[in-house]
């Protein structure tokens, strides 16, 4: 008996002593199926990791709105290793501490070479918590052709613009809500909304991180949204819309103007999905006065969980995915975040000599939502209040004031 | 002896596996969010970790989104219930009649049902699109409507979709609880009944109805308890929205837990969730009690 337990224990022994080798290493990460990168893009470039590098990575794709859920579930466990987050969670997680602070990681990244709206999607008070990834901002998408048959040659650059364009087309018999939105109860509606506030020369939050929801341009730019649906010019049905719905309402030839991520480019001139195959382009968001454009950071970094078993190999994993090579390679859905690849001809070519061109001039007036640990809180209460305000049952100046004083609650927790 | 313990002890083997289960994923779970409903756990709080006592209970019970969800709740909970109780005692009479094709007719009625969760709120979800979804084209073609209408993005038809659409899926469960009920009805009453000159509506308030009185309560009882922890309908049709019309307590406790990382918000509403279905089930028992004395 004793011979036996000493020979169990010796094996057992021998085997926790082997070392661990880079093909025993296996890396759980998670992501997202919806805008972006593909996870066809995805897979790829994590095949290509694995075949270089001997780790194994098991990656599952979720839709955005599960990301954080299964991210949350999975935390207690150590679940995933690498986690692909939005902009606006660092602030959480970092405090929550479910993530690494990764700015000594980062010393070895040119920095210097990266966009700054990237850059901030990872940054929580002063630090770093993940390696920038998705690059991404939202767009304006005019066709071209319903305006041409309105008249009009040119896509606006003012929102006043805009809707003199709009009524032309409405009046004229072309299209019936020449606007279309995603102002679903989700966080796309904030992100509108951060655009066209941007675009009125509003933010959420001061430089201090404080809440200032109730200033006069963000009442301005809810009033304006408010208006094009009782107008008539933007779509009633935006209400129950997300991304991929205003995707397909433009590409079915449905709408003149829309609000959209990169992605749309891509899908909206492919014949499988679209039926309005090189009538659209991509413009910046228009302006007013107050500023000449905004957009949304929807920069996505990809982080290491505090649960995880393997940093230095999740890190590794990270820079592979964030090299040039990859985001060069795969830039037809998501532009790169290295500035040097935006003069690189097979990322011109790829991505679009008019993406490219676009991006260019949006990623100067890039507004991030608000980069608090409350964040979320805030934005479920702002979705409910600002569909209050499109319904016509609110007007801005109420849901912004009972906004403030939440935010302000919030802030104070 | 020595045998009985060895059986004593093999006893404990066996039933080891369920109670790591039943004590891994209930008892513990429970006793855990017990706690957490009484102590802070908000990882963005300042205050994370402290007793808070009954605060969690009292900030939810005086606050009028708290109310507000409750209402909507027993709102979808009690008109589900009634659409599937009236339409599944419908279905049901017209099932135990015999008519060519009526066996075939039993066995497709439970395909809604065998439809999981997921798929029905898709599958809604999309015939209902405000854009080309085929209710809008139905509605049209028959001339009820001019244009196509947002049905879940108007606060006021959107909880209504929900119900019907859950409605819609969970009905043939209460057409195979009356049918077999009916079928265990005596015949031979209703031929008693007919040879006295009892019409057909006459014999269903006397004969039938009186005999299904349990079958209902049962269906009642089953129901509304499973309605008042609906999520994933919710969840997968329209996140709460629009502007909060169809945010459930539920919902509002995923919102809590998932969202903000408040679990102990989220655990005080799971157990004030425990307390209504519990209430609520007393009460269907005292009246299934005093229906049987």
């Amino acid at each position: 008996m004793k011979k036996t337990l000493s020979l169990i224990l010796v094996m057992l022994m021998m085997l926790f002593s082997f070392p661990t080798f880079a093909e025993d290493i296996s890396l759980n990460a998670i992501f997202m199926k919806q805008a972006g990168y593909s996870e066809d893009d995805v897979l790829a470039m994590t095949q290509a990791f694995t075949e270089s590098t001997g780790i194994q990575v098991n990656p599952t794709f979720v839709a955005y709105e599960e990301l954080a859920p299964k991210i949350l579930t999975a935390s207690a466990s150590g679940g995933y290793d690498v986690i692909l987050g939005d902009c606006i969670w660092p602030a959480q997680f970092a405090k929550a501490g479910l993530v690494l602070d990764v700015t000594d990681r980062l010393g070895e990244v040119d920095l210097d070479d990266i966009y700054q709206g990237a850059l901030d999607a990872t940054k929580y008070e002063g630090k770093y918590y993940g390696m920038p990834w998705l690059n991404d901002v939202k767009y304006m998408f005019v066709n071209m052709e319903l305006l041409k048959q309105a008249g009009i040659e040119e896509a606006p650059t003012t929102w006043d613009q805009l809707i003199e364009d709009a009524k032309a087309c409405k009046e004229q018999g072309i299209c019936e809500y020449p606007i279309v939105g995603c102002y679903a109860q989700a966080e796309c509606l904030i992100c509108d909304y951060t655009c066209i506030a941007g675009s009125f020369g509003g933010a959420f939050v001061d430089e201090n991180n404080q809440p200032t929801l109730d200033s006069a341009e963000n009442i301005a730019a809810l009033d304006f949204m408010a208006q094009t649906l009782k107008d008539g010019l933007c779509n009633p049905k935006s209400l129950e819309m997300i991304e991929d719905d205003v995707l397909s309402t433009f590409a079915s030839g449905s709408a003149v103007f829309a609000i959209n991520w990169t992605y749309q480019y891509a899908s909206m001139n492919d014949e499988a999905q679209s039926s309005v195959v090189g009538q659209g382009i991509i413009t910046p968001i228009p302006g007013t006065d107050k500023a000449q454009s905004a957009t949304v950071n929807g920069g996505m970094p990809l982080m290491i969980t505090s649960g995880c078993k393997h940093p230095d190999e999740a890190w590794e994993y990270m820079l592979f995915l964030a090299s040039r090579e990859m985001q060069a390679r795969y830039c037809a859905n998501a532009l790169p975040i290295w500035k040097s690849l935006y003069t690189d001809p097979q990322v011109i070519e790829t991505a679009g000599a008019e993406v490219v061109a676009a991006s260019q001039i949006q990623f100067d007036y890039i507004v991030n939502r608000p980069m608090v640990p409350y964040y979320n809180e805030l934005s479920t209460a702002m979705q409910s209040e600002i569909q209050l305000v499109l319904l016509g049952q609110k007007t801005a100046q109420e849901a912004l004031t009972g906004l403030q004083a939440t935010a302000l609650e919030l802030a104070d927790r | 002896m020595e045998l009985k313990r060895e059986e004593e002890r093999y006893g404990y083997f066996l039933i080891t596996p369920s109670m790591i289960v039943v004590f891994g994923v209930i008892i513990i779970p429970i006793i855990t969010t017990l706690v957490y409903s009484f102590v802070n756990i908000d990882p963005l709080s300042s205050h994370n970790g402290e007793f808070a006592g009954l605060s969690f209970y009292r900030k939810a019970l005086t606050s009028s989104e708290f109310w507000a969800d409750l209402g909507r709740t027993l709102y979808f909970t009690a008109a589900s219930t009634a659409i599937e109780t009236i339409f599944g005692l419908m279905i049901a009479l017209l099932l135990n009649e015999d008519f060519p094709g009526v066996k075939f007719l039993r066995s497709i009625i439970i395909i809604p049902w065998a439809i999981p969760t997921v798929v029905n709120g898709s599958l809604w979800k999309l015939m209902l699109n405000g854009e080309y979804g085929v209710i809008n084209a139905l509605l049209m073609r028959m001339h009820l409507i001019d244009a196509y209408q947002s049905w879940l993005g108007n606060p006021k038809t959107a909880m209504l979709c929900i119900v019907i659409a859950d409605a819609w899926k969970m009905t043939p469960l209460a057409v195979i609880f009356f049918l077999a009920a009916l079928q265990g009805i005596d015949r031979t009453r209703y031929e008693a009944a007919m040879v006295d000159g009892a019409g057909a509506f006459r014999r269903f308030t006397t004969i039938t109805l009186p005999a299904l009185r349990p079958t209902i309560m049962v269906i009642i009882v089953m129901r509304t308890v499973e309605k008042f922890k609906a999520f994933d309908i919710f969840y997968l049709m329209t996140r709460g929205g629009p502007a909060n019309s169809t945010k459930t307590l539920m919902y509002d406790t995923y919102l809590q837990a998932f969202t903000n990382l408040n679990y102990s918000e989220a655990s005080t509403l799971a157990y004030l969730i425990v307390l209504v279905v519990v209430l609520m089930t007393l009460g269907y028992i005292r009246l299934m009690r005093r229906e049987d004395s």
